[in-house]
This record gives structure tokens, C-alpha cells and sequence, in this order.
């Protein structure tokens, strides 16, 4: 193996891990702050993707198609808040899994009639698709390192809102104790409303920066959303942090494993079966990892302060 | 004789009679369907017994029933043709891996505890889509089906029919007299109360480890008679989305009720086929259905849960919220 492709590995394994941590940023913090188990915010990855694909489609502007998806991601998050979540905060995590499943459900199929099951792809503007020479032998698509950048700086964005503005005091205080701050007068409806908002808009402008890259495709979300869960899982359920170190982790771990799992294992077994095992154990790792995770250290990797 | 064993009882004896009644209104293959929900059944009531008894969501439940599905297909596959060896197969290794993963599993409660199993569900499907032998990603289909020494009468038709039933009827009231018993009662209490059960010096691990087991082991069972049903197995059975199915199906049904995963399992199954009948695209409806009965339905099918009340066997209360969750049982 080549440094070269080493270092493609894990510049793809870090873009991978920053669109986790778009997702799970949201999913982490729903979770965290209102105890809401969101199974439907996979969907809203999807959702993003699709509206990409519906703006590019209309305007012809692919940075204005952006600018809308977001909206439109985040428009489309209250509005499920409104119709649905809101009067589930109460109840027992089931019932939360049970509606949030018949959403997925719905808007998966819904996806499939408006744009039909087959795969689609969006086109890059110029600008976007080019790539560059960073060593002498390494070339990378300027698309894949933006997609680095924008995650460090939502990562940067997160972290000082959550840790120094009142808001994000307010949203510590809710996960902890939503009845003192609510009997403080803060509105913690709304509150609730806005992490929800946010974390829908971040899981939709997840799936607006995938959609050039990975195909477009009904129940894309699902599989996110599991990933999405292993990662607060490993770093801490309503931990921002956390959520970060843990993608990257994820996102290194899958993307690495994927590539080197059957040259490792064909080190110590026969080609033939670690051709055979290799690709199952590497799509394992991850699982293995939260699993080893939530017996060894329950709280995850960076535990949010008051919320576990 | 109470209002839930009533139910059962009809239930069961209409189940009986379907075979023969439907022939004379020309609706024979119905019974497809019929064996179809029953397997359901089975798995959900096992299901009933960890999520209604023991409050402990599983997302990882359908991994079970992929297992012994694919306990029996490799057994038939090695030339293993006898289905009561078939049956010890399929008991011996969905119980040892439930044992395992069970007393990993068990080290976390509540949400992490769906997240664990989520992982160890996800793990069994990757496993399977591995064994290349037996078909890989694609599934198997089997050409040669289990016999009862050497006659095929648990097959097909007939004779399939009545043997689900009867593993039916077997699960249900099994299950059952364990909820009811002692051990099903300290299950229960340990759902409402872990510290006060262990205080009391019950291991509430080990009673969950239990339930757990048995809970892999009746799944196994429906992953059984699910091959020689549909003669075909894959690694889709162990998605995370068919334990979704599940949960749907223990839930809509009732928590901790008699008959409730039975209801359950038939009332997806219809709502499939009938919506599926004049709608190629019914998830659009059976989506928003799901949310409106959670919204509006909060007992579940079985009417015999007096929501939000304390009843004996009732549903899983509201737990704490989960940020007070340490992760740890107790």
C-alpha cells in the first residue's frame, strides 16, 4: 500500500465523517436535550438530498439550489415538529420509535412515487468539480475537501453556540432540568422547536452535500441513520463534542476498514477467506466498536456535562 | 373464564376451522397468508415477552429469526433432512448466541439497550451476507425441504398449516404461563423498578438473560417454519427494519397482553395485503397510519390495557427521561 493511497483513504474517511457528524449533530442533541428517540432523522438527510435535486432541477443555480434546500429542510423539520414530534416529548420512547418509524416509511415511498425508485445524480457546477494537486502524486476533488471544511466549521459554529451564547446555555439547562428552566419563563416549547429546526436543517444540509457525491435514492437515510446513531452513541448521547470525535472516529475506522480489512486478514488467513470475510468484517467494525463502547464506557467517549 | 383466554380460544378455533372453510368460498389461498401471520405471531409474542414483560426494547429481534432460519437452511443444506434435529439446531444456536450477546447486551438499559442490540442485529446480517456458501447477499433457496422422519407432511398445505398453528398455540400459552409465574412477575417488576427488585435480592440481569433467551429461542423457532414456508432465506430477514416490524407489531397489538402480539401480527398482515390490493404504493397510507395510532390509539388493538392505569400486567410506563439513564441495569 502506497502513502498516497493512505492518505486518499483518510481524506475520504474524514469527509465521510463530517457529513456523520452533520447528521448526528442534530440527532445528538434532539436526543439529548428533549429525550426524543428521532428514527425519522435519516429521512431528513434524504429530504435534503432531494430537494437539491428538485431546486437544481427548477432554478439551474446549483449554490442558490442550496441556499433553498436549506430553507426548505429546515421549513420541512418545523413542520413535522408541529404535526408530530411536539406531541410526542411525553411519551414513552416506544411510541417515539413506533411514529418515527411509520414517518421513514411514508417518506421513503413518498420519494419513490414523486421521483421514482431509480438512482439519480446531480451535476456539479465547474467551480465545484475540479480537483487539486496537493503532493506530487495526490490529486483530490475540491468538492470532498470543501465538505472537510464546511464540517469543521459547523463543528467550530456548534460548539461556541452550545458552550457561550444564551441560547446554548438555555439548551444545557433544558437537558438537565426542563422544569426549572421552564418555571424560569423561558418558553421551553419553543426552545424545543428551535434544537429541533437546527438539527433538522444540519441532517438536510448533510444530504444537500452528499447528493453530488453518493447517489440519490429512496431510503438513502436509512443506513445514516443508523451510522448516525452509532456515532452519539460512541461519543455521548447530547454531547457536541462528542458527536464530533466520534464521526471522524467512525468515519475513519469504516472508509480505512473497508479498504484494508481483506489485505489484514490475508496476512494471517488464506486469500480466499479473507476475501470472504473481510468485506462482512469490515462493514462489523463500527458495530463492534459501539457495542465495545456501551459495555466499557457507557456514557460514550466525551459524555455531555448534566446530560448523562 | 376470563375475557382474554375467551378471545384466545376463539381466535384459535376460527384459525382451525380456516383451512377447511376457506376451500368453500373458493378463497384457498388464503392459507399462505394465514401461516404468514401466525409466523408473525410468534416472533412478536416472543418479542411481547422482552419489550411488555421486561421493558427491554430490542431493535435487534428479526436477527434472531434470520439465525434459525439460517440454522435450519444450512442443516438441510449438509444434508440434515429430520426437522426435530432441525429444531435442536436452531434451539442450540439462536439460545448460545442470545446468551452471549445477551449478557453483553444486558450491561446497558433503555435506550442503550436498543442500541446495543441494534449493533448485535447489524453484526448477524453482515455475518450472513458473508457466507458466500449459502448465497451471500442474494439468499438461498432450498430445493429439499425438512421432513417429520421422512414424511412430508410439515411441508406444505395441510400439514404446514396445522403444525404453525399448533407452535402457535404452543408459543402463546407457554408464554403465557411464564408471564403469569413467579418469574414473569419479578420480570415485571424489575421493568417497573430494577433497584427495588435488586434490593430485594432478585439478579435482575439474570431473570432479563433469561427472558432473553427464551425470547431468541421462539424467534428461532419462527425462522424455522419460515423456511419451510417460503423455501427461500436471505440476509434480509435480520434488518434492523424487519425488528422495526416487529416492534410495530407488539406495540399496535398491546404491551404485555394476552392476544395482542396475535392482533398485531394479523392486523399488519391484512393491512398489507388490503392496502396493497388497490394501492401499489400503501406505505403512503400504512405510514401516517402508524402515527395516527400512536397519537390516538395509545392501547393498542387489544382492548384489554387500561391506558396510563397501573394495571398488574399493564404497559411499560413512561421511563425517566433518558438523560438520568446511566447506562447501567440497575
Amino acid at each position: 500500500m502506497s502513502t498516497t493511497l493512505f492518505l486518499i483513504l483518510c481524506l475520504n474517511g474524514l469527509q465521510y465523517g463530517m457529513l456523520l457528524f452533520l447528521i448526528s449533530a442534530g440527532l445528538s442533541l434532539v436526543f439529548g436535550v428533549m429525550g426524543f428517540i428521532n428514527l425519522a432523522h435519516g429521512v431528513q438527510y434524504m429530504v435534503g438530498a432531494y430537494l437539491l435535486f428538485a431546486f437544481t432541477g427548477l432554478t439551474d443555480n446549483f449554490m442558490l439550489s442550496v441556499l433553498l434546500s436549506l430553507l426548505a429542510a429546515l421549513l420541512f423539520g418545523l413542520l413535522l415538529e408541529y404535526l408530530v414530534f411536539r406531541h410526542l416529548y411525553k411519551r414513552s420512547h416506544l411510541d417515539q420509535v413506533l411514529a418515527t418509524f411509520g414517518i421513514i416509511i411514508f417518506l421513503n415511498e413518498l420519494a419513490k412515487v414523486v421521483f421514482g425508485p431509480a438512482t439519480l445524480s446531480i451535476e456539479l457546477p465547474e467551480f465545484l468539480a475540479g480537483s487539486i494537486q496537493l503532493t506530487e502524486q495526490l490529486r483530490y476533488p475540491i468538492y470532498r475537501l470543501i465538505t472537510i471544511g464546511i464540517g469543521v466549521l459547523v463543528a467550530l459554529v456548534l460548539y461556541f453556540t452550545v458552550s457561550y451564547t444564551r441560547i446554548g446555555m438555555l439548551i444545557r439547562a433544558g437537558a438537565t432540568t426542563p422544569e426549572i428552566v421552564s418555571a424560569l419563563g423561558v418558553n421551553i416549547q419553543r426552545l424545543f422547536m428551535i434544537v429541533f429546526g437546527v438539527g433538522a436543517m444540519l441532517a438536510g444540509f448533510a444530504g444537500v452535500i452528499a447528493a453530488p457525491i453518493y447517489a440519490v435514492e429512496p431510503g438513502m437515510g436509512d443506513n445514516m441513520l443508523i451510522v448516525a446513531f452509532v456515532v452519539i452513541i460512541i461519543g455521548g448521547i447530547g454531547s457536541v463534542g462528542g458527536a464530533f470525535v466520534a464521526a471522524l472516529l467512525v468515519g475513519l475506522i469504516d472508509t480505512l476498514g473497508r479498504s484494508l480489512a481483506t489485505e489484514v486478514l490475508s496476512l494471517v488467513f488464506s486469500p480466499s477467506f479473507a476475501n470472504q470475510i473481510g468485506p462482512a468484517l469490515a462493514s462489523m467494525l463500527i458495530y463492534i466498536l459501539m457495542a465495545a463502547i456501551l459495555i466499557f464506557r457507557p456514557r460514550g467517549l466525551l459524555p455531555a456535562k448534566g446530560v448523562a | 373464564m376470563d375475557r382474554s383466554l375467551l378471545a384466545g380460544c376463539i381466535i384459535f378455533i376460527v384459525l382451525l376451522a380456516m383451512p377447511m372453510a376457506l376451500p368453500l368460498i373458493g378463497q384457498a389461498y388464503l392459507t399462505g397468508l394465514i401461516i404468514k401471520a401466525m409466523l408473525l405471531a410468534i416472533a412478536a409474542i416472543s418479542l411481547d415477552l422482552l419489550i411488555g414483560h421486561g421493558g427491554m426494547v430490542s431493535l435487534g429481534h428479526a436477527a434472531f429469526i434470520a439465525l434459525g432460519a439460517y440454522a435450519a437452511a444450512i442443516g438441510l443444506e449438509s444434508g440434515i433432512e429430520n426437522i426435530l434435529i432441525l429444531l435442536l439446531l436452531t434451539l442450540a444456536l439462536t439460545g448460545l448466541i442470545a446468551l452471549i450477546t445477551g449478557s453483553l447486551a444486558l450491561r446497558t438499559s433503555g435506550v442503550y439497550f436498543l442500541m446495543i442490540t441494534l449493533a448485535f442485529g447489524q453484526m448477524a446480517y453482515f455475518t450472513l451476507t458473508s457466507l458466500a456458501v449459502y448465497g451471500g447477499d442474494d439468499g438461498l433457496t432450498l430445493w429439499s425441504l425438512a421432513t417429520l422422519f421422512g414424511s412430508d407432511v410439515v411441508q406444505k398445505g395441510h400439514g404446514l398449516y396445522f403444525i404453525v398453528l399448533a407452535t402457535l398455540i404452543v408459543t402463546w400459552w407457554s408464554v403465557f404461563r411464564i408471564s403469569q409465574s413467579r418469574f414473569g412477575r419479578v420480570l415485571r417488576a424489575a421493568r417497573d423498578n430494577p433497584e427495588r427488585t435488586e434490593v430485594m435480592g432478585y439478579s435482575v440481569t439474570r431473570y432479563r438473560l433469561i427472558a432473553y433467551v427464551i425470547a431468541a429461542m421462539i424467534a428461532g423457532v419462527s425462522g424455522l417454519l419460515q423456511v419451510q414456508h417460503a423455501e427461500f432465506v436471505s440476509p434480509a430477514m435480520a434488518t434492523w427494519q424487519r425488528s422495526g416490524d416487529l416492534i410495530v407489531v407488539v406495540v399496535l397489538g398491546g404491551l404485555a397482553t394476552r392476544n395482542g402480539a396475535i392482533f398485531g401480527a394479523f392486523f399488519l398482515v391484512i393491512v398489507e395485503e388490503v392496502l396493497g390490493s388497490f394501492l401499489h404504493e400503501w406505505r403512503l397510507i400504512y405510514g401516517p397510519l402508524l402515527v395516527l395510532m400512536v397519537l390516538f390509539a395509545k392501547g393498542g388493538l387489544s382492548d384489554l390495557v387500561v391506558p396510563n392505569g397501573p394495571v398488574p400486567n399493564g404497559p411499560v410506563p413512561k421511563q425517566p427521561v433518558p438523560k438520568r439513564d446511566n447506562g447501567h441495569s440497575a
